[in-house]
């Protein structure tokens, strides 16, 4: 038992880390009705950027800023020559835009920085700590608190201001929003800052735990099963879907992994989303389109 | 009436995607405090005029490449819509176009942050919608999607007033609404147009109910103005009732 909740509590950890990534692409999702694709490019771009000016002896938190500036840049850039050409196109076009938009990045960060994989010390200690017998990972127990403020952060954005009324409206429908006076390049370029914003922490993050490395953009397609389980409009439904994902998967592997061969942590969130898909397409907190008949 | 023109349409061609010709040579104007219907069929090109003037067809990717319009005597053929909803100028667009995820409280805010308004009088501006619409503070906390018909239209036209506006654009109000919804929505747009002198420019296949209310009429057909003139003159003319209106 005491094994099944290590397990379990490791696995709802890790699965957090999933929900950073997420979070990045509901921001997007919500605000424009575009899956961005390129999310995981801005997560390599901004771990990147971070780690290399960091290792030119920029303190810290003067990296940092410097990064966020440089993802404030990108999404001025993004919203420019990407977003506004595209008002108003079907949002399979703007999907291919953020399909090529992700390729431009991770080669802008490879020209600008080089392709050699970096080390990232955060400083924080990975030992695993003993809670209630149970052996946790310092690490994971840090990105679930720092998950934890930017949900309540994005939640308050979203529900309590007058920005988040405006995305949110925006997101519903583009022309009305043009209609009552809301300009859309503003909201663009606000939420892939955020968006930008969220994929430096998901970068610090992930690149603190494998190295940041161009396959760190890959952390995309894990993103993909927690967003259909959660719901592609829910920051809510991100964690709760990285939580399931990160759970379920380390659980498979432990329990079911014997029986048919280890290694499936690695399709098993997949099958999950699936499996999902067929019984609840929007997530469990997506939005569902309101239809009156 | 001999009010000065809040709005002039000069001889205007839309074009969409570069190709379509959906408003050739649309002359109109709006009197200050009026309220001025275009009439006529499905296509013939009243939607793509308001759009037009509100600066929303570049938005479906089409483009005022003949005339001038004014606004106040401005010309504002090329402004973005964003800048003419901050000068009084706003659209109620065909069909509604709720917000329909946001409350309907939420929905009427959204009309109102293009001002950017303190926190008091956007309160204000909020009793003042639901002084015209009581309806709507009943279902204030609904989601707008899951509201009739009429409401919506209710919560579209509470939206746009919320930008404090001098001339709404109203394309289509009586749109797959109830006989007597669409009667108390022009009660109110007559009702507005009296006690705060807002001017209106609608779009209507009813004709019926758009003459009874509307000071001055155009009659578009393919793109072209057919026939204008002061509305009890349109309602008794023969040909244009068989013609056109339907009557």
């Amino acid at each position: 038992m005491d094994f099944f909740l290590e397990v379990l509590t490791g696995g709802l950890l890790a699965g957090v880390m999933y929900s950073l990534v997420a979070i990045g692409f509901v921001l997007i999702y919500k605000a424009s009705g575009v899956f961005n694709f390129a999310q995981g490019a801005m997560v390599l771009f901004a771990a990147l950027t971070f780690v290399s000016l960091w290792e030119h002896g920029i303190p810290f938190w003067g990296a940092f800023v410097m990064t966020l500036l440089s993802m404030l840049a990108l999404a001025w850039g993004v919203e420019r020559v990407v977003l506004r050409p595209l008002v108003n196109r079907p949002p399979i076009t703007l999907f291919m835009a953020t399909l090529g938009l992700s390729y431009v990045i991770e080669g802008l960060a490879q020209l600008l920085w080089g392709s050699q994989v970096h080390g990232l010390e955060l400083g924080i200690s990975d030992e695993p700590l003993e809670v209630g017998g149970m052996l946790v990972s310092q690490f994971d127990l840090f990105a679930a608190g720092v998950a934890g403020v930017l949900v309540l952060i994005l939640s308050l954005l979203f529900n309590k201001t007058r920005i988040g009324i405006t995305l949110r409206a925006v997101a519903d429908d583009q022309l009305a929003a043009l209609a009552v006076g809301i300009r859309l390049e503003r909201i663009w370029m606000i939420v892939w800052a955020v968006a930008g914003f969220v994929g430096l922490v998901a970068g610090l993050l992930w690149g603190a735990r494998l190295g940041v490395q161009f396959s760190l953009s890959l952390v995309v397609l894990k993103a993909l099963p927690v967003l259909i389980i959660g719901g592609f409009t829910s920051v809510g439904g991100a964690i709760v879907g990285g939580l399931i994902i990160g759970a379920s998967e380390k659980l498979a592997e432990i329990y079911l992994g014997p029986l048919i061969g280890g290694g499936i942590e690695n399709w098993f969130p997949y099958v999950l989303a699936l499996l999902f898909l067929l019984v609840r397409p929007s997530g469990i907190f997506g939005e569902r389109a309101i239809e009156r008949v | 009436m001999s009010a000065p023109y809040i709005l002039q349409l000069n001889q205007i061609e839309v074009i969409y995607d570069q190709v379509i010709l959906a408003v050739k040579n649309v002359s109109l104007a709006v009197r200050q405090g009026s309220i001025v219907a275009l009439l006529g069929a499905n296509g013939a090109g009243k939607s793509t005029t308001l759009k037009a003037i509100a600066g929303l067809v570049r938005a479906e990717i089409g483009e005022v490449v003949q005339g001038r319009i004014y606004y106040q005597g401005l010309d504002i053929t090329h402004a973005a819509a964003a800048d003419l909803v901050n000068q009084g100028l706003v659209q109620v667009l065909e069909g509604r176009h709720c917000f329909p995820h946001l409350t309907v409280e939420e929905n009427l805010y959204s009309g109102a942050f293009a001002r950017k308004p303190r926190a008091v009088e956007l309160n204000q501006a909020l009793e003042r919608i639901y002084h015209y619409f009581p309806r709507l503070l009943k279902l204030r906390k609904n989601q707008a999607g899951y509201t009739s018909g009429g409401e919506q239209q209710m919560v579209a036209i509470g939206r746009a007033l919320m930008a404090n506006p001098k001339l709404v654009l109203l394309d289509e109000p009586s749109m797959g609404l109830a006989p007597l919804m669409v009667e108390e929505i022009f009660q109110i747009v007559h009702q507005l147009n009296q006690e705060e002198k807002v001017s209106f420019l609608l779009s209507e296949q009813n004709a019926t109910v758009a003459l009874q209310y509307a000071h001055y009429g155009y009659i578009i057909e393919n793109g072209r103005v057919a026939a204008e003139g002061e509305t009890k003159v349109l309602s008794v003319r023969d040909d244009l009732q068989s013609l056109y209106l339907g009557l």
